[in-house]
């Protein structure tokens, strides 16, 4: 029941793609981000589509993993379309009933709206599906290590965001157990109204939280029996290595970029 | 309550690259009243298996039969059977949530909304089956008790529901030869005199030699052997070659052999071991030569 979270899981396959540098992949989905924001006209997104699909074939995991990341999103998605739809004014009015109006300009951007949280979500997903959590918190890591100098805690950051990612499964495979112990003791979390259902919900997060203490208890005493004091002085088991597939990519995407910007200056009210 | 298993097949993750198979076209029968141990390395489907026996997983493909009705059929109220099929969890004393072992004791009567008498009643004798005095007990807060007590506290939880059927995944690991012991008699009592069916999962020969009335030896999702534990624990290869091994009692006796006494080789029991030795060592006295 727990098991469907696919926003932000790591997809294990080897592909290019995977074993690009973490910091490569973090930088190229920031510049993604950046494409997505530029883009202002139909080609622009089948451009932006163009690409996710090749990424997403390079990377060897199922198309279907990246829609499945959106679907936690959907309402957000059609509230952005709908808001859009009917509350931006403009001049050419294609539908006006009672109190709707609607106008082209309207509807052409609540669809570019709702396309951009798409591709941005479908976007990050792709990092997060071909990186490890491991890997990415390394990534960010040294991309922040810079800013150690107005004594900003990279390293520290890093560390709370791997143990953290490293607990989404343990919590979440603690919790399916516990509540399955319930259920087995004629627990029911499925039936009643709002305030049944939060009380049905005292035998689960009772036991979870005094687990998830013991168990951070457990991992404080377990770094600090290892001599873990911080990043100061400490080498790495694996060294981050840019290698020539990762200057590759970074030019598919600038190449990308590009062409959005391109396209925008020339082609802008030719194609809608 | 018997329970019938036909072709039951579970994979993780179905659809997927994560896609394991954790149980693989299993079938057997739990027969009213009799004591089931389930043995198999770590990973070789045996928690899988009995979290399908009171529904909390859904067969891949196959069936479980309660009695001669599907577990998973539309019209089967899972909560109530669930409470006649009562399953006690690994590590069960990590469910406990409620401020007094006596509250928490009576969740399980509570769902099956039992009056507050007959809940009470149950409290006191499910206590009174692990041994916990209720006097001394029922007002503590489960969070200071022993790791051994509040394992007991937790399957007290279970058999407050009166189950006729208890299945205890490993009741045993982590706990000291005292607590283990005080489990497995509690165990044992429940069998002999309550006449409750009891299914075990465990890597312990030896708590399986001293309770259980038949095995299933599983491996690899498959079940290998099944038989008494006189049948089982006499193939000594197979069960080294599952990862298992067999009781403390049956590698002596095997050793023994070896060295040239004449033991039977399919004793499992300490008792019976030291019955056979004993008679050994009367005959050869009494047969004039040195006791070895």
């Amino acid at each position: 029941m727990l098991k469907n979270i696919t926003m932000g899981q790591y997809y294990p396959v080897d592909s290019v793609v995977h074993r690009l540098d973490p910091r490569m992949k973090l930088i190229l989905a920031i510049l993604f981000i950046v494409a997505v924001f530029m883009a202002h006209s139909f080609v622009g997104y089948l451009l932006l589509l163009a690409f996710l699909i090749f990424a997403c074939k390079m990377s060897n995991v199922p198309f279907r993993l990246l829609l499945k990341g959106l679907r936690p999103l959907r309402m957000i998605i059609v509230i952005t379309f709908l808001l859009n739809l009917f509350f931006t004014p403009g001049e050419d009015l294609w539908v006006s009933f009672w109190i709707i109006r609607i106008y082209r300009e309207g509807f052409m951007q609540a669809l570019f709206y709702s396309m951009r949280l798409v591709f941005l979500v479908a976007g990050t997903s792709l990092l997060t599906l071909t990186t490890s959590p491991i890997a990415l918190s390394d990534g960010i890591e040294t991309l922040l290590s810079p800013l150690r100098v107005i004594h900003f805690p990279a390293h520290e950051l890093a560390m709370m965001m791997t143990i953290a990612l490293r607990f989404i499964p343990t919590l979440l495979e603690e919790t399916d157990k516990i509540m399955k112990a319930q259920m087995a003791r004629g627990a029911d979390f499925e039936s009643g109204n709002l305030i049944v259902r939060a009380k049905a919900m005292v035998p689960l997060l009772v036991p979870l939280f005094v687990s998830a203490f013991r168990r951070a208890g457990d991992l404080a005493m377990a770094m600090e029996s290892r001599c873990y004091h911080g990043g100061e002085g400490r080498t790495r088991l694996r060294v981050l290595k840019t290698t020539k597939n990762d200057w590759l990519a970074l030019l598919i995407l600038l190449l990308l970029i590009g062409l959005i910007v391109l396209e925008g200056i020339f082609l802008k009210g030719v194609l809608f | 309550m018997s329970i019938e298993i036909r072709n039951l097949t579970h994979c993780y993750s179905e659809g997927s690259a994560l896609r394991t198979v954790a149980l693989d076209d299993i079938s057997m029968t739990i027969e009213d009243g009799e004591f089931l141990g389930i043995i198999g390395h770590t990973g070789s489907g045996k928690s899988t298996l009995v979290q399908h026996l009171n529904g909390l997983l859904k067969p891949t493909s196959g069936q479980i039969l309660v009695d001669g009705e599907d577990l998973n059929g539309e019209h089967v109220n899972r909560r109530a059977l669930r409470q006649r099929i009562g399953l006690v969890f690994q590590y069960p004393e990590y469910q406990l949530f409620e401020e007094t072992v006596a509250k928490d004791i009576a969740f399980g009567p509570k769902n099956q909304g039992l009056s507050k008498e007959e809940i009470d009643q149950r409290v006191r004798y499910a206590m009174d089956c692990v041994h916990l005095d209720y006097d001394k007990y029922s007002n503590q807060s489960p969070f200071e008790l022993s790791g051994g007590q509040m394992r007991r506290v937790a399957i007290a939880g279970v058999l407050a529901m009166k189950p006729s059927v208890l299945i205890l995944d490993e009741p045993t690991a982590g706990l000291d030869p005292r607590g283990r012991d005080r489990i497995l008699s509690m165990l044992e009592e429940l069998h002999s005199r309550e006449n409750v069916t009891i299914v075990m999962v465990s890597h312990s020969m030896d708590d399986m030699a001293r309770l259980a009335t038949r095995l299933i030896v599983m491996a690899e999702g498959k079940i290998l052997a099944s038989g008494t534990p006189r049948e089982v624990f006499a193939r000594e290869d197979m069960m080294v070659s599952a990862g298992l091994g067999v009781p403390d009692a049956s590698r002596l006796c095997r050793a023994l052999r070896e060295k040239g006494l004449d033991l039977p080789d399919d004793l499992y029991r300490p008792e019976e071991l030291k019955e056979h030795l004993l008679r050994l060592w009367r005959a050869r006295r009494e047969g004039g030569a040195a006791p070895c």
